[in-house]
């Protein structure tokens, strides 16, 4: 990335967003006090939101909902409507300042295929389906509002998530849910909570609502493809329940194509106990995966499944293939590959995650904010998404040269840091997120690992005396 | 916070709203947690490896109870916490922290409150039998998570949930 890069990524803010992220606000507010009783304000937002989507497709149905929930008719149809204008608001959002970026660095990026609304087969879940006891939920969340949030309301999330967890098509449900119900019991009572994190539990609230309604249509345009895998980095999500490693690398395809940028995930249900490195200890299903981030390899992959832009990781399929520098791959290969296209309902600004070399200095701030800086223009560092089960620390960062990472946009852009290159001490040192997938190469942490003993190995003891009984 | 970075917070997606839980060993008390109005967990049996305790002490009336998973009371309840209550009170801060087990529990405590243990002193404690089946059901789904099938798929929904070393 250059400085001129960064300049028009600051000063091309898309037209129209700053009114979206308002509309959006006050409809995050709104669900804080509840749709029990709508006051003035709240009345106004929901008008707002109903404005914002007039003369689309949305338009009529969302009016009438802001309407009747405003009149204090507060049906889950009328809530899944709204949940809906807000997520095509920031949907919109998300196309918006993907497009800036793709301007800013010259990246070209594959339509997504043009399909017949008609022809998608996907229909509104049935009543009483798996997930009716989620929406319900849900719904009652929207009438009591965050700060109306008690033990009681929690307990009764219990069985509609252990309801989603055991349909394989709601799991995305389930991991939401699970994600939202362990923030919001440590935060009860959010009455007393001096600050509620709005719009994060407002998307979190949109989403969940949004996937009770039907399964998401499969990505159209799917085909398996076959060449060689290089790895760019890996970014590394988890709450309490969940993990997931997504993969971002380029493609080449066997068949000579343009090289692609592709993500592949892979994940594993765990429980909070399991955290930091162990929690590369539950992907071991896919060794080689692994073995490439760790010892930063390519891999050749044949005839695997490609949606999009996600490439479906399958082990039994890929070939671990000769040493490749992450950061060379960046250097050579960035600029000329393709990305590919968000699906239309994970569209949200949350979503980007663009692979991004900066060569460049770090400078610390006084209150410890890292930002680097190329050509006088700075990028902010997000040293919170620095993974706990990878070697990357903010002082690693601080000392970094170059930096591989992620372009994001949350209220702003930032880089999230996905390896390093650092001097230490005039030594010079390489650090990436993946480093620790085949076992913890740090003696400190490695030692501290042992001493907390392998969570796994004990509760899978434990599971095995008590659970088939 | 600053009412500037107060609104700046309200309009972010990702934040650490909750620190996540710190590593400790599990072999003593495998499940701890802060829910339904309770600090519960399960705690190892130190005689027999078949048998478990289900301890809890409840947020608002500081009612505590442990019994084996089959409601058996512990015979070590003579009037106050048995051993195995002090030893989940003491896990519990392990993995959550001091504060955050104390906030769940509404004690208030000092500087010099370190342990579990010494949360539990600072409660005015009175024993009520509850039943163990809640406690120990939701043990059971919790250790079922291990052995769900990974989602072939993506999730999206993870991009709300970073990993993040802060708490390691």
């Amino acid at each position: 990335m250059r400085g001129t890069q960064v300049a028009a990524l600051r000063d091309g803010v898309p037209a129209g967003l700053p009114d979206i992220l308002d509309v959006v606000a006050g409809f995050d507010e709104a669900l804080v006090r509840g749709f029990a009783r709508v006051g003035e304000q709240d009345a106004a937002a929901l008008a707002a939101l109903a404005g914002a989507l007039a003369g689309t497709p949305l338009g009529d149905p969302v009016a009438e909902a802001a309407g009747k929930v405003t009149a204090g008719s507060v049906t889950a149809d009328h809530l899944a409507v709204l949940a809906g204008a807000r997520s095509a608001l920031l949907g919109a959002a998300h196309d918006a300042l993907l497009g800036q970026l793709d301007a800013a660095l010259g990246r070209d990026r594959s339509p997504w295929p043009v399909t017949d609304p008609a022809a998608t087969p996907a229909g509104p879940e049935p009543a009483g389906g798996p997930a009716a006891g989620a929406r319900a939920w849900l719904h009652e969340v929207a009438v009591s509002g965050w700060r109306g949030v008690d033990h009681e309301l929690l307990t009764a999330a219990g069985t509609p998530i252990e309801t989603a967890l055991a349909v394989p098509g709601l799991r995305r449900l389930a991991v939401l849910l699970d994600g939202l119900t362990a923030e919001l019991r440590a935060s009860v009572p959010v009455g007393t909570m001096p600050q509620v994190p709005a719009r994060r539990w407002a998307d979190l609230w949109a989403r969940g609502m949004l996937l009770t309604q039907a399964a998401p249509p499969a990505a159209p345009g799917t085909g398996t493809v076959s060449g060689r895998l290089l790895p760019l980095g890996v970014d590394l999500h988890e709450h309490d329940t969940a993990v997931q490693a997504q993969v971002h690398a380029i493609l080449e395809p066997a068949d000579g194509g343009p090289p692609r940028l592709v993500r592949t995930t892979v994940g594993a249900a765990k429980v909070d106990t399991i955290v930091g490195p162990a929690v590369w200890g539950l992907l071991r299903a896919c060794p080689v995966l692994l073995a490439a981030l760790a010892q930063r390899r390519a891999v050749t992959v044949t005839d695997v499944a490609l949606h999009g832009g996600d490439l479906r990781w399958d082990d039994g399929r890929a070939r671990l293939g000769e040493p490749a520098d992450p950061f060379a791959t960046a250097r050579v290969l960035l600029g000329p590959a393709t990305a590919a296209p968000t699906a239309p309902l994970d569209r949200h600004p949350v979503a980007i995650a663009e692979p991004v070399l900066l060569e460049g200095r770090v400078v610390r701030d006084d209150d410890g904010t890292l930002t680097v800086d190329l050509d006088g223009h700075p990028v902010a560092v997000d040293t919170d998404r620095l993974p706990a089960g990878g070697p990357l620390t903010p002082d690693l960062v601080a000392a970094a040269t170059a930096l591989l990472g992620l372009l994001r946009w949350d209220d702003g852009w930032s880089v999230q840091p996905l390896a390093v290159l650092a001097t230490v001490k005039k030594q010079p040192v390489e650090a990436h997120n993946g480093d620790w997938a085949d076992g913890v190469t740090d003696a400190r942490v490695a030692k501290a690992e042992a001493r907390a003993g392998d969570a796994v190995a004990v509760l899978r003891e434990r599971a095995g005396r008590l659970l088939r009984r | 916070m600053a009412d500037a970075d107060r609104a700046a917070w309200r309009r972010r997606s990702v934040l650490r709203v909750v620190a996540p839980a710190r590593a400790r060993k599990l072999a003593k008390v495998p499940f701890v947690e802060l829910a339904d109005g309770r600090l519960q967990g399960v705690v190892s049996s130190g005689t027999d490896i078949e048998r478990v305790y289900v301890s809890s002490v409840t947020a608002t009336t500081h009612a505590y109870h442990c019994s084996t998973n089959n409601n058996r009371p512990c015979g070590g309840l003579r009037g106050a916490p048995c051993k195995h209550l002090h030893a989940l009170a003491d896990e519990a801060v392990v993995q959550y922290g001091v504060d955050r087990v104390a906030r769940y529990l509404r004690v208030e405590v000092d500087d010099t409150v370190a342990t579990g243990r010494q949360v539990l002193s600072r409660m005015d404690t009175r024993h009520e039998p509850t039943p163990a089946a809640v406690v120990f059901s939701r043990f059971l789904r919790h250790l079922a998570y291990l052995e769900l099938p990974a989602s072939p798929a993506p999730l999206p929904e993870l991009q709300w949930f970073p990993s993040t070393v802060a708490g390691r």
